[in-house]
């Protein structure tokens, strides 16, 4: 670790800490539907979008119809994806590499995978997607998904702001708004500074360039494996060229990170270097996808009324965010005791510590800070393999998605993700202080509870159980690739990164099977939805509450102690719930690796 | 639940117009208007023809030549297939294959040990740097066999070492691309 | 709290005789079921007993494990025993008073018949006179007698009940002590006031408050958590190549789930219910307990909460010209025949700061002329002397009468004093004024502590009083309350919870009288006083059996008690599982991977005596923590953030360590004496 290193993670915080207060009041006013700088723009475009499609933007909507109208939303844009999967040899357009229909099963993962902002990828991008599928399929999805993560996040402030209401918003403004006012031109300026990084941006087919060496390859067969001729000796090739995958990469990479989508349009996401091709983009990605979750914390303090209490919030992801990424840093640092004769020392000439799966330019720190970043938010790209990572350090962007995606978060979906640990943690320690817990001047009731329980319910219901059925049956296991606990972690990470709707994976698992294709669609599914219903069950019934005016004897929400408080719940219950299967996986593999043992 | 249906319809189509085609669309007119070098890739030529682009490594293999990582894509440094090697921290496979870099690149430096990301595979597969201290470690191995000296060679590694960005972002590194070019250009005149 | 006459002794021996038998009673699986979670221990204890002879593993071990998962089944039922038996030992005292007794009804054509108490019916006329027991709860029609009410009240001193008015009602098996009475049978057999009250003490009506409603919840969804994370952990362990027995795994499932709290939630709610019966007060409803807790607006009657019961004179300010000592005189002669608390408080004022004594009077042949509506004077004619007292505008119409007028030092000393909230009395002697005579009301003695410790709970204290609202205000400001209601009427004290409500406060209110009954019904927790009419006890849900208004304030406190025991011991059991994880996890695959004894920090001797001991600690912490289920967890008037911070630390961090330590020392003990 290095001085370097901290300096980068700190005054990441603190760029973090800065757009929070700007973004978050502009937030709440578009919201709100006050004016902002960018009627003038986005007004017309709103107004029109609306005329087309018969909204009513004054329409206010109870929890049921919004929850309805974004399942309709998202299932027709779902079926629009795996429509145009399975057809984009067919559509005359942006398919220069003249690649092939997307097999069903695979095209079934990657609609669900996408629209439910997991970006869960059983492929390669460059090989799989073509140009239209992907700006018209999942680009688009990015966008789509996300501003729906947001429209949720604001429905539930509502709920908790109003008083004595029966209606949360209206879902289609909610939407649109995100859109317009917030991702679309924050994507135009970040897509133009990625090129100028060197993330490429173009609809040309392929570069093939001249090798500077060609390389001799050993062929390989028809049954996939490297040719050997009769003498025993490989049957070599000559390589001489070199095909360089294009595309329009940038205006798909922003939203990618804006979004927390994490889709790469390369199989290699973000470590690819045109997806990610300096320092300072890689330090952009990393802002993006922290912005917009932290500024909602800042939304949420506003709309409610409780400046201070968005703030506690905040001090508990940013806690979160210190634990985890220090963890990892430390881990990857350290390096991995089994290689010898090999230098993993840091030094000013080289990055040192575990290098297998990340990339020169961005090092331990930059890496390991990305890994913590794209997991904290249910982002889930990346910019080095967390398979490669050393048992420690991959166990942090595990057990980041497995505390709900919660430090900042998906957009939207983290903030109602802490949400969720904040009513839970309201009422287990706000009866200790005597009275009916109170949340921001609701009270917190039975069917809270109940519906808190579920969202808490169904996501270690789905990992758990999933993983337990690949680690003991063929299915699952025989896509392992590395044995021993890595396998079980990689199963298990797998199922994670579904349910929580992140998508990044440990990469070595062979997830396009029929097994993972069609249980990890379900997953995604079943993380995403599931969990929304519950959580706008909260927001309607939340909305309807008197309001209870706070007193001294009132549960505090904006103190260092409910931050405390709020960071112990998290850790408390993700810990109890997944320390068995941590223990055979990442830690068992640790305590193997320190003792000298592989697999 | 129809006419929600019917918005669903509807908005699904808008948004696809205006975001999966009009935004792109817009980012790419404006991108090669404005960064028409850096949108396409940023190719190298030499003698008019491409020979890759400054971002994607490529494989070396020749004793001349600094040696770029292990790579993972496709068959090794495929710009099309780009991937790493997914192997986990105790997978045998990995140790085994560190342990045959090791030893290939100890033949030079018997004992010494080697700077950790010459002997391990990159994420993209296609990593186009090295860590100062990797192109050191080659330094006296390209230079006895370009027949240079060595200050020389160390010379030319400093000139073309990238610093961290702004003095704080990433890590120092070397393009092993570019600095195999430039050897190529001063051995041939 | 100050009232503890009634507490019992936690392990009063033959509570916990009956306790252990009903333990065993309670183990029917059809109550199991309403309690999640110690129905899955239940069932996981059938499920160790079923394959106790069929599993290979070590049988010594197999059998201790099913053993202690029966402990902790029953230790949990003789919690909620132990609670219900205490109650029931308190409804024993109560059911003594019930005893039978003959009544005379009175019959419709006039005469009487002697029935059987239990007969009577609502409605039905009975006389009772002196040393008879009143045969049922009632309402006094006629008469007036003094009734020993300590068989409910526990207090000794006699009370004076009679017809009309607030002081009309009277409970069954409380006794007349002098003069008769003919009352009206209010209730009917099996549900007096008694009969209710011994059913609720007993917990026979108990219902699942809100709060424990949505506990349960809580607590069910936890135990399906760990009820996943233990039967995942099966497949899980037979991919590392190292499948578990099903006692480890139900022992560790057992630890998990939050057998503490759900042992003892049903026992904590009793428990409030007791406390509040030992502080002589009488919930209908254990939601009225806590909603007490919830209370954000007390509304307090000055007269007999926030003051003493009358006013007494503090102060003689004379008139210029007159010495203190002249009207101090005049004042004491006036009031010597004045027997009304004021009067009596001028002849003492006058005797303690003056010297004078009471003096017969009958040798000076006094006239005392009493307190007329009309007049609104009184005084005494002796010697020549013709003394008044009275309210000033009386004073100066009968100086106006005799010609003179009130001085104007005088007047200006009587609006101050008005204004200071005292009442001022003004004395004239042969149409002179001599001064005026201070009477402030008293406030009680500790009052102004116990509205700061309500301030820091975040409860608003509201005075409601007759008085005017300059009096109020000064009061008011005496006393530290927050707020006034002055000149109440029943209606003004019903638009004030009804604001107060609109703002989402809950509001606490005590009455007596019949006109307090609907503010009473509308308050969300309304204390009756047992003094007061029928109409006011039916319309509040709860009960003060000893009258005494300040209770109120005791009443939230053991609402709030209430809620904090339960959260604190739901905390204690979620931080007490990180440390059973710590003591299983590493036991069950220490054998496969050796490497994983790092994780057993506590350096337990065995992988058996490992799990062993996390299992008996589990089964043993709930009957450690019976005592402070019953008594409640210590309770403190300060704000919530104080609150949390206490609690936190006590059973959050507590709870982490606490387990540590003592699955450290049972893994010592059992293996000291060989039983692991």
């Amino acid at each position: 670790m290095t001085a370097n290193g901290w300096i980068q993670i700190i005054v990441f915080l603190g760029l973090i800490l800065a757009v929070t207060k700007p973004l978050g009041i502009f937030m709440a006013r578009v919201f709100s539907r006050e004016r902002t700088f960018l009627d003038p723009v986005m007004r017309p475009v709103e107004r029109l979008l609306y005329r087309m499609t018969g909204v009513d933007e004054d329409h206010e909507m109870r929890w049921t119809e919004y929850a309805l109208t974004m399942l309709l939303f998202s299932g027709v844009s779902m079926l629009l994806l795996y429509a145009i999967e399975r057809s984009q040899q067919l559509l005359p357009w942006l398919n220069p590499q003249h690649l092939p229909a997307v097999a069903p099963a695979l095209a079934f993962n990657t609609a669900a995978s996408f629209t439910t902002n997991t970006n869960w990828q059983n492929y390669g991008g460059e090989s799989t997607m073509s140009y239209l599928t992907q700006m018209v399929g999942l680009a688009y999805h990015n966008f789509a998904s996300a501003a729906v993560g947001i429209a949720l996040a604001i429905a539930f402030i509502r709920g908790i702001a109003r008083r004595e209401k029966e209606t949360i918003g209206n879902f289609w403004v909610d939407m649109t708004r995100a859109t317009l006012w917030l991702l679309l031109p924050m994507c135009v300026i970040g897509a133009l500074l990625l090129v100028s990084q060197g993330v490429v941006q173009n609809l040309k087919p392929y570069d093939t360039v001249k090798l500077v060496e060609p390389q001799q390859i050993q062929k390989t067969g028809p049954d996939g494996k490297p040719m050997v001729g009769q003498d025993g000796k490989p049957v070599m090739d000559t390589v001489a060229t070199q095909t360089i995958a294009q595309g329009p990469v940038a205006s798909q990479e922003a939203i990618k990170e804006l979004g927390t989508n994490g889709g790469g349009f390369f199989n290699a996401n973000s470590a690819h270097p045109f997806e990610n091709p300096t320092p300072f983009s890689n330090y952009l990605e990393m802002f993006f996808i922290f912005a917009i979750p932290a500024g909602l914390t800042y939304t949420l303090g506003r709309m409610t009324g409780s400046q201070r209490h968005g703030w506690a919030v905040w001090a508990a992801m940013a806690v979160l965010f210190l634990t985890g990424v220090t963890t990892a840093y430390w881990a990857e640092a350290h390096g991995n005791p089994l290689l010898s004769g090999v230098d993993q020392r840091t030094s000013l000439a080289q990055p040192g510590g575990n290098m297998e799966g990340k990339e020169v330019r961005f090092g331990i720190a930059d890496s390991t800070l990305f890994a913590t970043i794209t997991t904290d938010a249910s982002c889930g790209a990346i910019n080095g393999w967390h398979d490669s990572y050393t048992p420690l350090g991959g166990m942090v962007p595990l057990v980041n998605i497995m505390l709900s995606e919660t430090v900042f978060g998906g957009v939207g979906a983290g903030l109602y993700g802490i949400l969720i640990y904040v009513v839970l943690a309201v009422f287990i320690a706000g009866l200790m202080v005597g009275r009916t817990p109170e949340y921001l001047g609701k009270k917190i009731e039975a069917y809270d509870v109940k519906m808190a329980m579920l969202v808490t319910l169904v996501f270690p219901f789905i990992i758990l159980v999933l993983t337990a059925i690949s680690s003991v049956a063929g299915f699952g296991t025989s896509s392992i690739s590395n044995p021993g606990p890595h396998g079980l972690t990689q199963i298990l990470y797998a199922f994670t990164s579904m349910a929580g709707n992140n998508g990044s994976a440990f990469g070595g698992l062979n997830g396009n099977t029929l097994w993972y294709n069609t249980a990890g669609a379900m997953t995604m599914l079943v993380g995403r939805f599931f969990m929304i219903i519950p959580m706008l069950a909260i927001a309607g019934n939340l909305a309807k509450k008197k309001y209870v005016p706070p007193s001294l004897g009132t549960f505090p929400v904006t103190t260092p102690l409910f931050t405390v408080l709020l960071v112990g719940v998290i850790l408390i219950v993700g810990a109890l719930t997944f320390f068995p299967a941590l223990s055979l996986g990442p830690i068992l593999e640790h305590l193997q690796m320190v003792a000298g043992k592989t697999f | 639940m129809k006419k929600h249906l019917v918005t669903s319809v509807l908005m699904t189509i808008a948004t696809t117009v205006l975001l999966g085609i009009l935004y792109p669309l817009v980012v790419t007119a404006l991108a090669q208007l404005v960064f028409p070098d850096q949108a396409n890739g940023q190719l190298l030529h030499r003698n008019g023809t491409v020979v890759g682009s400054r971002l994607i490594g490529q494989a070396f293999v020749g004793p001349g030549y600094f040696h770029s990582r292990p790579s993972n894509a496709g068959t090794g440094y495929d710009a099309a297939n780009s991937n790493g090697s997914q192997l986990g921290p105790t997978n045998h496979a990995l140790i085994d294959r560190v342990k045959g870099d090791v030893a290939a690149n100890q033949a030079d430096h018997p004992g010494q040990a080697v700077p950790v990301d010459l002997v391990t595979a990159s994420g993209s597969g296609l990593d186009p740097d090295i860590s100062p201290a990797a192109a050191e470690f080659q330094v006296a191995r390209v230079a006895r066999e370009r027949a240079l000296p060595e200050a020389d060679v160390r010379r030319l590694v400093q000139e073309h070492t990238t610093a961290r960005q702004f003095g704080l972002l990433g890590e120092p590194r070397v393009n092993v691309l570019e600095l195999n070019l430039v050897l190529d250009d001063l051995t041939r005149r | 709290m100050a009232d503890k006459k009634k507490s019992k002794a936690i392990w009063d021996v033959k509570i916990v005789r009956s306790a252990i038998l009903q333990s065993l009673l309670k183990l029917n699986p059809r109550k199991m079921m309403g309690n999640p979670v110690m129905f899955v221990v239940e069932v996981g204890s059938v499920v160790t007993t079923l394959l106790l002879f069929r599993a290979h593993s070590s049988f010594s071990f197999n059998l201790q494990i099913t053993l202690w998962l029966w402990f902790t089944v029953l230790f949990a039922n003789f919690a909620e025993a132990m609670a219900e038996g205490r109650g029931k030992a308190q409804a024993e005292t109560l059911r003594k008073a019930r005893a039978e007794t003959m009544a005379r009804r009175l019959l419709p054509g006039g005469g009487e018949e002697m029935v059987a108490s239990a007969k009577l019916r609502s409605g039905d006329e009975v006389l009772v006179v002196a040393g008879e027991f009143i045969p049922g709860d009632g309402e006094i029609f006629e008469g007036i007698a003094s009734v020993d009410e300590s068989a409910i009240t526990g207090e000794s001193a006699p009370v004076i009940r009679e017809a009309g008015g607030d002081r009309s009602a009277v409970t069954g098996g409380t006794r007349v002590l002098s003069d008769q009475i003919k009352v009206r049978i209010t209730s009917d057999p099996g549900s007096t006031f008694l009969d209710r009250m011994i059913a609720l003490v007993e917990g026979a009506e108990r219902q699942k408050t809100p709060n424990e409603i949505a506990l349960n919840i809580l607590l069910a969804g936890l135990t399906i958590i760990f009820l996943l994370a233990v039967v995942t952990l099966q497949p899980f362990a037979i991919y590392s190549g190292s499948p578990q027995t099903v006692f480890v795994l139900v022992s560790l499932l057992v630890c998990l789930i939050p057998t503490t709290i759900g042992g003892l939630l049903s026992a904590i709610g009793i428990a409030g219910m007791d406390r509040l019966v030992q502080h002589n007060v009488l919930a209908m409803s254990g939601r009225a307990v806590e909603a007490a807790g919830d209370v954000n607006t007390l509304l307090l009657d000055k007269t007999g909460t926030i003051t003493l019961g009358n006013r007494q004179a503090s102060e003689f300010i004379p008139a210029p010209g007159i010495t203190a000592a002249q009207m101090a005189d005049a004042a004491q002669l006036s009031s010597l025949a004045d027997e009304t608390p004021e009067g009596r408080s001028i002849v003492v004022l006058a005797k303690t700061q003056y010297g004078l004594r009471g003096r017969e009077l009958a040798a000076h042949e006094a006239v005392f002329v009493p307190f007329t509506a009309q007049t609104r004077m009184s005084g005494v004619n002796l010697d020549g002397r013709e003394i008044r007292k009275g309210a000033v505008d009386a004073i100066i119409k009968y100086l106006q009468q005799h010609g003179t007028v009130l001085p104007k030092d005088v007047q200006a000393s009587v609006e101050t004093i008005a204004r200071s909230g005292g009442t001022p009395l003004v004395v004239a002697e042969n149409r002179r004024a001599l001064g005026v005579i201070h009477l402030k009301d008293i406030v009680k003695g500790g009052m102004r502590e116990r509205f700061t410790q309500l301030r820091a709970m975040g409860i608003k204290t509201v005075m409601i009083t007759g008085d005017n609202p300059l009096t109020a205000a000064a009061i008011s400001r005496e006393a530290g309350v927050d707020d006034f209601l002055a000149e109440a009427t029943p209606k003004d004290k019903m638009d004030l919870i009804r604001r107060e409500q609109a703002e989402g406060k809950l509001v606490a209110m005590t009455g007596d009288g019949t006109n307090d009954a609907p503010a009473l019904a509308q308050a969300d927790v309304g204390v009756a006083m047992n003094s007061g009419t029928q109409a006011a006890k039916e319309a509040g849900n709860m009960v003060d059996l000893d009258s005494n208004p300040t209770k109120l304030i005791e009443v939230v406190e053991i609402g709030k008690q209430l809620l904090m025991t339960r959260g604190a011991l739901t905390t204690f059991s979620i931080a007490n599982d990180v440390a059973k994880y710590f003591a299983i996890i590493p036991a069950m695959f220490a054998a496969t991977f050796p490497v994983l004894n790092v994780l057993n920090i506590m350096h337990l001797k065995t992988p058996e005596s490992a799990v062993l001991s996390a299992v008996i600690f589990n089964a043993l912490i709930i009957i450690a923590l019976v005592p402070l289920a019953l008594r409640g967890v210590a309770y403190r008037a300060r704000s919530a953030e104080a609150l949390l911070r206490r609690n936190l630390l006590i059973y959050g961090v507590g709870g982490l360590i606490a387990p540590f330590i003592g699955i450290k020392l049972i893994d010592v003990l059992i293996t000291g004496i060989h039983l692991a």
